[in-house]
């Protein structure tokens, strides 16, 4: 009797370490991607009780290097790896293989109060440049402007200096601030102030401004005419295995499910159902 | 006893005699580990750029194409924290410290000390938070305000105590029959013109506008907050060490209570304030949540370069802020930068503690001749 208790724990660890170790996911990587793999990960963990995954958001180059490190199976990441990052992944035998789960625009947000209306990309340029620096000059009041930026960790950051800035460097004045979160909290209170934020984070409390005359929408960045825009990514090492729990999690944002969640978070899906 | 429990018990004595050795010894080697880890990591930075453009320049754009790595305006930005940090704590604390000490009946200290050291209990995000989301837009839409408020309370109290020494001293060789009535007219003729000057203050406070309350001022008051319970806690502690014999010997020579704690208890206690002032002041150099919340983290030098209400960004947070995208794989010049900024910061920090060190021993020797 003894020994047949000792045999079934013994069966049972032996189960829960196996399961452990086939069914954990790991995710780490970007915060604008964050939230998507989180809604997956409680979706899927929700259908599949057996499986455990857990989220990180450390920033994208942080997704990057914990897939090349191997202590992350998905990398979310809200810009493709670049040259430096494909060749440390090649050389630790990585082969990074791109999902693009989403799409995101970057809106530029004022204070609510600004009577500025619209801005053109040359003059979101100019204002991080620090060639404009009064709203004055772009019929505001006569108040200097306060710009923000995310910190350069972030694949926001680096989206915005790639569509927006073409490599040129912000001016030094410019605020840096931890999160989409913490931009918009500074926009609100702030009355001279600029920031951008991923189309998800709009809300309210800020107002987005038409670039070019295009209003940031899920709809013109979807075809294409609002200029601030990006894909969201999640990054696997080589193609998951058909039918493993890690296929069917990454492949979430293809079914009609994935496309609601992320609609829901305020991003744009890839699909249309 | 016997042969055989002897044996034991000297057996146990030298275990336990080991280990405590090696817990002493563990936080040395843990000191020396990351002091060489953070060299190692930091030489390859001087290798690759050389010692010049780190000090001199004000360019810091670690991503850019190509990098620039001037890190001036931020040696700047952590200088002029934590000197704003050490004008709010510094006053407030010695301050604080003399008062509880011997100034406050005992049954009030009691209740007092253990609520100003719950700030050091506080967790720094926070503090961050506070800073980001009450005291920022207070100082944006009300800082002129805020600003003309606290120049009246700091500037209103301790000129008037000026005053009334000043009036004591200058009155002093004239007559006696005299003499209060000079001393009246002359308080009172410096009390105009001291209210006339706080009013001129105002006015200029009044003009100022501070378009981003995320900046440098914001951080010193907060870390300056911060510092507090270790700058009290300590500086009360050498006052009391001061001791009753000290009191009482001075009293008895016919000393006043404020002769007393100016001229006896305060220069027998002076090194231990001084290094209560060191221990709080690391504190404001090493906090990094908060900074990294609230001082607008912008790599520029202010203009002029005492501007507190400028944003600037410190060390601390671009080794926090600058660390996930600075590729380690490579070991690229960003990644050993923010190691070299480290090096500063620990040297930094390894001198003023030195210094502390040294300031104590001179007083305890000091203490020792006196006897």
């Amino acid at each position: 009797m003894k020994l047949l208790k000792t045999f079934l724990i013994m069966a049972l660890l032996a189960g829960f370490l196996g399961a452990a170790d086939a069914d954990k996911i790991v995710v780490d990587g970007s915060t604008t991607v964050g939230p998507i793999a989180k809604a997956f990960a409680e979706f899927y963990m929700k259908q599949n009780p057996g499986v455990n995954i857990t989220v990180s958001e450390s920033g994208s180059g942080n997704g990057a290097k914990s897939l090349v490190n191997k202590s992350c199976q998905v990398a979310s990441m809200s810009r493709l790896l670049k040259q430096n990052e494909y060749e440390a992944a090649i050389h630790s035998e990585i082969l990074p293989v791109v999902h693009v789960v989403a799409l995101d625009g970057i809106a530029m947000i004022v204070h609510p109060g600004n009577p500025v209306a619209k801005l053109t990309m040359a003059q979101v340029k100019d204002i991080y440049l620090g060639k404009i620096k009064n709203w004055s000059q772009l019929g505001g009041p006569n108040t200097p402007i306060v710009i923000i930026s995310r910190d350069t960790n972030s694949g926001t950051y680096e989206t915005f200096e790639g569509k927006v800035m073409k490599g040129e460097k912000i001016a030094k004045n410019c605020e840096y601030v931890g999160s989409n979160g913490a931009i918009r909290q500074r926009v609100q209170n702030t009355m001279a102030a600029i920031g951008y934020v991923g189309i998800g984070f709009l809300d309210n409390t800020v107002k987005a401004l038409p670039i070019d005359g295009v209003t940031p929408s899920p709809e013109t960045v979807k075809n294409g005419s609002y200029p601030i825009a990006r894909p969201l990514y999640l990054v696997t090492n080589d193609y998951p295995k058909m039918g493993s729990h890690l296929y069917r999690f990454i492949n979430l944002y293809l079914s009609r499910k994935g496309q609601t969640m992320i609609e829901e978070i305020g991003f744009i899906p890839v699909t249309s159902y | 006893m016997s042969d055989a429990a002897r044996r034991l018990n000297r057996l146990a004595a030298f275990i336990s005699r080991g280990l405590l050795f090696l817990a002493t010894t563990l936080s040395l080697v843990a000191v020396l580990l990351i002091i060489i880890y953070i060299a190692r990591d930091a030489i390859p930075f001087f290798k690759l750029r050389g010692l010049g453009e780190l000090f001199t320049s004000s360019s810091w754009f670690p991503s850019g194409n190509p990098p620039e790595f001037g890190a001036l305006a931020i040696f700047v930005g952590s200088g002029l924290v934590t000197l704003g940090s050490i004008l709010v704590a510094v006053p407030l604390g010695v301050a604080a410290a003399i008062a509880l000490s011997d100034i406050l009946p005992y049954r009030l200290r009691q209740a007092v000390k253990p609520i100003i050291e719950i700030l050091a209990a506080l967790p720094s995000v926070a503090y961050g938070f506070f800073a980001l989301v009450i005291f920022a837009p207070l100082l944006q839409n009300h800082g002129s305000s805020l600003l003309a408020v606290a120049a009246w309370l700091i500037l209103l109290p301790v000129g008037l105590l000026i005053i009334f020494a000043l009036t004591e001293i200058v009155t002093r060789p004239v007559r006696e029959d005299v003499a209060p009535a000079a001393r009246w007219i002359l308080a009172a003729a410096l009390t105009a013109v001291l209210v006339r000057g706080l009013l001129a203050l105002t006015h200029v406070l009044n003009s100022i506008t501070i378009a981003s309350g995320t900046n440098a001022m914001n951080v010193s008051v907060i870390l300056g907050i911060m510092a507090l319970p270790t700058i009290v806690s300590v500086a009360e502690d050498s006052l009391q060490a001061a001791g009753r014999e000290l009191r009482e010997g001075s009293y008895a020579l016919g000393a006043t209570r404020a002769e007393t704690l100016f001229k006896v208890v305060i220069p027998a206690a002076g090194s231990g304030i001084i290094a209560a002032v060191i221990l709080g002041v690391m504190r404001a150099i090493g906090e990094t949540m908060v900074v990294w919340m609230a001082s607008g983290n912008a790599a520029q030098v202010p203009s002029p370069f005492y501007n507190f209400l400028s944003p600037v960004r410190t060390l601390t947070a671009t080794i926090a802020g600058d660390m996930g995208e600075a590729d380690q794989v490579l070991g690229s010049g960003r990644y050993h930068v923010l190691f070299a900024l480290a090096l500063c910061l620990l040297l930094t920090a390894f001198i003023a503690n030195l210094a502390s060190e040294w300031i104590l021993r001179r007083q305890q020797r000091r203490l020792g001749g006196l006897k």
